[in-house]
């Protein structure tokens, strides 16, 4: 059995990058760093399905199908989460996370 | 010398490229995530994604994997370098990190990390008992046409929605004209 034919290989490559960006999301302050952490998140649950879809799944069309959807979402997301960084730079004249306080009760 | 001859034949080869790829896919998260400088981290961004492309390759789907080079290394990676451009100068150094800040958010991504591993380790893992093997592009258009035609035809939807969310909001304060 070769270690790339093997489900748990990708599960816990998946795995890892998840941890890698989870820690990027909560140490970072930087918006874009942020939002960097959050397209490797998205990878690893494309890793996921595409492992599921290559071992286990009734059809292997589905899972593909599933990570082209996810792709889709990731580039609406990416798209507007630019957007709002453009327009919290424009006001507060930084991107860091810590600034963008004006919501705080 | 062993391992040196058994890389020459196929199967040796394809498990050096494999390591290969994961040690990109790794590297690029990392350098992602730790670099200091913000388009440092979208290169390692994009060395990332061409390795995730190389997983995808060898989970049998090359469609996919020309999907993910194309979309996020060729729309989104650019797309950042565009915001970092546009915002704040990469002259001035970064505000200093709080270490404690850094070591909570290492215990919980660890933990988390562990619960999943956990629970990976843990569960066995079933495959479905009647596993067709067409892996052809036309069966995933025909799946998107037919199966899945409401999610297709909403994602297009949003992605109008989005792009023009986009616009509108990255205009404004721009003055009315």
């Amino acid at each position: 059995m070769m270690v790339f034919n093997q489900l748990e290989t990708y599960l816990y490559l998946a795995l890892i990058l998840f941890a890698i960006g989870l820690y990027g999301v909560l140490a970072r302050r930087n918006l874009i760093a942020v939002l960097i952490s959050v397209e490797l998140i998205l990878n690893a649950a494309s890793i996921n399905f595409m492992a599921f879809n290559r071992f286990l799944a009734p059809h292997p069309a589905v899972g593909q199908v599933i990570t082209l959807f996810i792709m889709a979402v990731a580039a609406a997301e990416a798209a507007i989460a630019l957007s709002i960084i453009m327009a919290v730079y424009r006001k507060l004249k930084s991107v860091n996370i810590e600034q963008a306080t004006e919501l705080r009760g | 010398m062993n391992w040196l001859s058994s890389l020459t034949t196929p199967a040796g080869l394809a498990t050096g490229a494999f390591v290969m790829v994961v040690a990109m896919t790794m590297l690029g998260a990392l350098i992602a995530v730790a670099a200091r400088n913000i388009f440092h981290n979208v290169l390692g961004l994009a060395l990332s994604l061409i390795g995730v492309a190389g997983l995808f390759l060898y989970l049998n789907s090359p469609f996919v994997a020309l999907m993910e080079i194309l979309i996020y290394v060729g729309a989104i990676c650019i797309a950042i370098c565009f915001a970092i451009m546009l915002s704040a100068p990469m002259y001035l150094p970064p505000p200093p990190r709080h270490p404690l800040k850094i070591l909570g958010a290492l215990a919980g991504a660890g933990l988390v990390f562990a619960f999943l591993a956990l629970l990976t380790k843990k569960t066995t893992w079933v495959a479905a008992p009647a596993r067709s093997d067409d892996w052809s592009i036309t069966t995933i258009g025909h799946y998107l046409l037919t199966n899945y035609v409401l999610i297709f035809e909403v994602i297009s939807l949003l992605l109008v929605v989005a792009m023009l969310g986009a616009i509108v909001n990255a205009r404004a304060g721009r003055g009315s004209s």
